[in-house]
């Protein structure tokens, strides 16, 4: 018994030592983004498709050039949602000389934002994280880029009050949202809003992992009735619960989906686009195919003599990958051309970060102002109704109630 | 440990119960303590020192479980919720009394042994699979309490900001400086637990894992030592979650879910049930694995994939890796690592005429 093992071990042994030779490093006139990005455990759904969008626009911005003369390299690690594991990898990643970072998880945000203001490393967290950290002087080095949960569920109240001629007095509205964290963080803006607009606000909590919610929609589609629903919810309850509306004969034109129950992926698990017919989406950067920068990244690979990847039909999903890369791109252009051409640090590209202003590719993204205060480049969302197999764009890019937004983000310090 | 040794014959139940059998393995972990406590924070680099980090914290957490599982005999699946019980105490303390790391370890291990003794209380009618899903009850219960209580976590994100530990003033900020504070706690747990495994506790312990009626006839009081079984390792609990609050930075109760329980499951079940250096090679163990696939796969990976494939293929096949390496181990050795470095510590001893 013994005996077999010693060459085992000693093998071993030797691949861990030669492991420790090798390993990611950036080159000369090369600049390292890390990425975290969960193709495995909980978040996978989103992870395999938004991963490979941001390793697709990098590879477009290389085919070009570069940014300024510097090659991209990204280094993107998986950590199944472990908090730990992200911090280790978060340790790797600024070993090898990350200038940026894309966080990927609410909690891996939270536990990271310390390490980031001590190693001057700028992270992303687009559409979820903290919602405080638009505050771009409590939080120097998270830059949440895209709405959070507190812009979008003020721009779902406003959207419903433009649906309704106006006025919200007396309407009832129904808050469906995951039992976590994330789900609860909108609360407080939705109850803000409540005493202002004068409706009625009653919250439905699905239990993780919300893959049944038959009582929560017959409650809310029996006994309240109300007049719109926002739907925040992760993973696969999106779908269920579009399914169970539908079953309960309630109409989807009145309900609205946050960011991460507004993906293609969620109508097709709910059984296709006709069952979500008139389903409202909320999203913070452009669903769809109409923007040259996807055609941009198919010539790409048909330059390589590659087909286009599948990962592009869940438009929704695969748009954020290319903004969450194209952001840090446009912050490393801003630092380099700061810098005059010189090779830019983490504190440089956070000051790129923060000099991010109209910059949309081509409708893609708001028109984004990322300033030293505001983090967050305004709160901008646009929303997307399913009709006839698809998404139709139904309002342009608007914000919604900054000043509750900016009051609630006072209050959190 | 580390030392070949022959003549061994205890002659007394004192010898037989020595935490050290012979002068040299006193030596053989001294050199080990110099090791690790000296020579590592200052040869390696910061990074590989944060991976150490991580062991040390899943090592105290590890023990703490093979208590309850591999000397109690006692199964939960609950672990990961006693984490979060001394998390969230250290944090209130730390953010509404600004208390010192030395008053929240003990606080936060204190409140996670309340909890778990009373979590334990059903496991003197029930046993095995059935006492399995009254902790994982248990794990639930915390888990939507911290969620749903203000008090307790701290407002709807239900994570808690923590500022770094300090020391006589200054705050322990590097990788190096928290690794010999985490050092320091490992260590305790260690010897904790090596003395309670030879003490009358532990005796009792192993005599209710191995035949509780029996245990019971020869004077024990069952109720009485699980509960202290489970109240022991949900301590060890406790302060692996301020550990893990305080190396954070941050106390958020979705890094201390089911699956974490899980993990720590399978350390002691890699590492091997009843045994301390098997809880130290299961913490390793577990921690290691996805960075040493990852780093494999990034050095030679490469050879055979491109880089995009190579995004995709590491994290799944970590996870095949992993799955299928618990139950290689399963098959292959059963009693985990520890019993594996014994078979290869016999066959070196007699090295090189094994026959």
């Amino acid at each position: 018994m013994a005996k077999s093992w010693t060459p085992m071990i000693a093998a071993a042994a030797a691949t861990v030592v030669a492991c420790f030779a090798g390993g990611v490093a950036a080159q000369d006139k090369e600049l390292l983004v890390a990425g975290q990005c969960d193709r495995t455990g909980p978040t996978q759904i989103v992870g395999v498709v938004i991963c490979p969008a941001i390793q697709d626009y990098f590879d477009l911005v290389n085919s070009k050039g570069g940014v300024e003369g510097y090659k991209i390299k990204y280094y993107e690690l998986d950590n199944e949602y472990k908090v730990p594991q992200a911090v280790e990898e978060y340790e790797r990643q600024k070993q090898a000389g990350a200038v940026s970072i894309a966080i990927y998880g609410t909690p891996q945000v939270q536990a990271l934002n310390q390490k980031l203001v001590e190693d001057k490393i700028p992270g992303t967290s687009p559409g979820f994280g903290i919602s405080a950290s638009a505050d771009g002087r409590r939080f120097p080095y998270l830059f949440p880029v895209a709405a959070t949960y507190w812009s979008q569920a003020a721009a779902a109240v406003q959207f419903f009050k433009d649906k309704a001629g106006g006025s919200l007095k007396g309407k009832k509205i129904a808050y469906v949202y995951y039992d976590n964290p994330g789900g609860h963080e909108p609360l407080p803006i939705l109850e803000d809003l409540q005493k202002t607009e004068g409706f009625e606000l009653r919250s439905f909590a699905v239990p993780p992992p919300g893959v049944e919610m038959g009582a929560q929609v017959i409650d809310i589609t029996q006994r309240y009735r109300p007049d719109f629903v926002i739907d925040h919810l992760f993973g696969r309850s999106p779908s269920v619960a579009i399914k169970e509306y539908k079953r309960a004969g309630f109409p989807l034109s009145k309900v609205i989906g946050l960011v991460w129950a507004s993906a293609e992926a969620d109508i097709n698990a709910a059984g296709g686009w006709q069952v979500a017919e008139g389903y409202h989406t909320l999203q913070f950067a452009g669903a769809g195919d109409n923007y040259p920068i996807r055609q941009e990244i198919r010539d790409m690979y048909k330059a390589q003599g590659k087909p286009p990847p599948k990962d592009m039909d869940d438009t929704v999903v695969y748009n954020r990958g290319l903004l969450i890369a194209a952001v840090h791109t446009e912050a490393i252009r801003n630092a380099i051309k700061a810098k005059g051409g010189r090779k830019p640090t983490g504190e440089d590209v956070k000051n790129g970060f923060e000099h991010i202003h109209d910059f949309t590719l081509g409708g893609l993204f708001p028109p984004l102002k990322i300033t030293p205060t505001d983090h967050e480049g305004g709160g901008w969302v646009q929303v997307f109704q399913v009709h006839n197999g698809k998404f139709v764009k139904e309002t342009d890019w608007f914000r919604a109630y900054p000043e509750v937004v900016t009051a609630a983000i006072k209050k959190a310090e | 440990m580390f030392h070949r040794e022959s003549g061994v014959f205890k002659t007394s139940y004192a010898a037989d119960m020595a935490l050290y059998p012979l002068p040299i393995a006193k030596w053989a972990v001294a050199a080990l303590a110099g090791l690790f406590i000296v020579i590592v924070p200052l040869a390696l680099d910061e990074y590989y020192v944060s991976i150490l980090d991580l062991i040390l914290i899943a090592i105290v957490g590890a023990l703490g479980l093979n208590i309850l599982v591999g000397y109690t005999g006692q199964i939960s699946i609950g672990h990961g919720a006693f984490m979060s019980v001394g998390a969230y105490t250290a944090a209130n303390l730390v953010v509404h009394l600004g208390a010192p790391f030395w008053v929240t370890i003990p606080a936060g291990g204190l409140m996670a042994a309340l909890v778990g003794a009373v979590v334990g209380i059903p496991s003197l009618r029930i046993k095995g699979i059935y006492l399995a899903i009254a902790t994982l009850a248990a794990q639930l219960i915390i888990e939507w309490t911290i969620n749903h209580v203000p008090a307790i976590s701290g407002g709807v994100q239900a994570s808690i900001q923590v500022p770094r530990p300090s020391l006589f003033g200054t705050p322990l900020e590097s990788q190096t400086q928290l690794y010999l504070f985490l050092m320091a706690f490992a260590v305790l747990a260690i010897v904790g637990t090596s003395n309670l495994a030879r003490s009358r506790v532990g005796r009792a312990f192993i005599a209710v894992r191995d035949q509780d009626i029996a245990a019971e006839i020869i004077g024990i009081s069952i109720f009485r030592y699980k509960l202290w079984a489970f109240a022991i390792s949900s301590f060890y609990a406790g302060v692996t979650g301020v550990l893990y609050t305080y190396y954070l930075g941050i106390a958020n109760y979705e890094q201390f879910q089911i699956t974490v329980s899980i993990d720590y499951l399978a350390m002691i079940i890699i590492g091997g049930l009843g045994s301390v250096l098997g809880s130290i090679f299961g913490a390793a163990f577990v921690t290691l694995l996805p960075i040493v696939t990852r780093w494999f796969l990034e050095s030679f990976g490469a050879f055979i994939f491109s880089q995009a494939d190579l995004a995709n293929i590491i994290p799944n096949l970590r996870l095949i890796l992993f799955g299928s390496l618990i139950i290689f181990f399963l098959v292959v050795e059963p009693e985990g690592l520890n019993r594996l470095w014994r078979n290869v510590r016999n066959y070196f001893r007699v090295w090189p005429f094994s026959y």
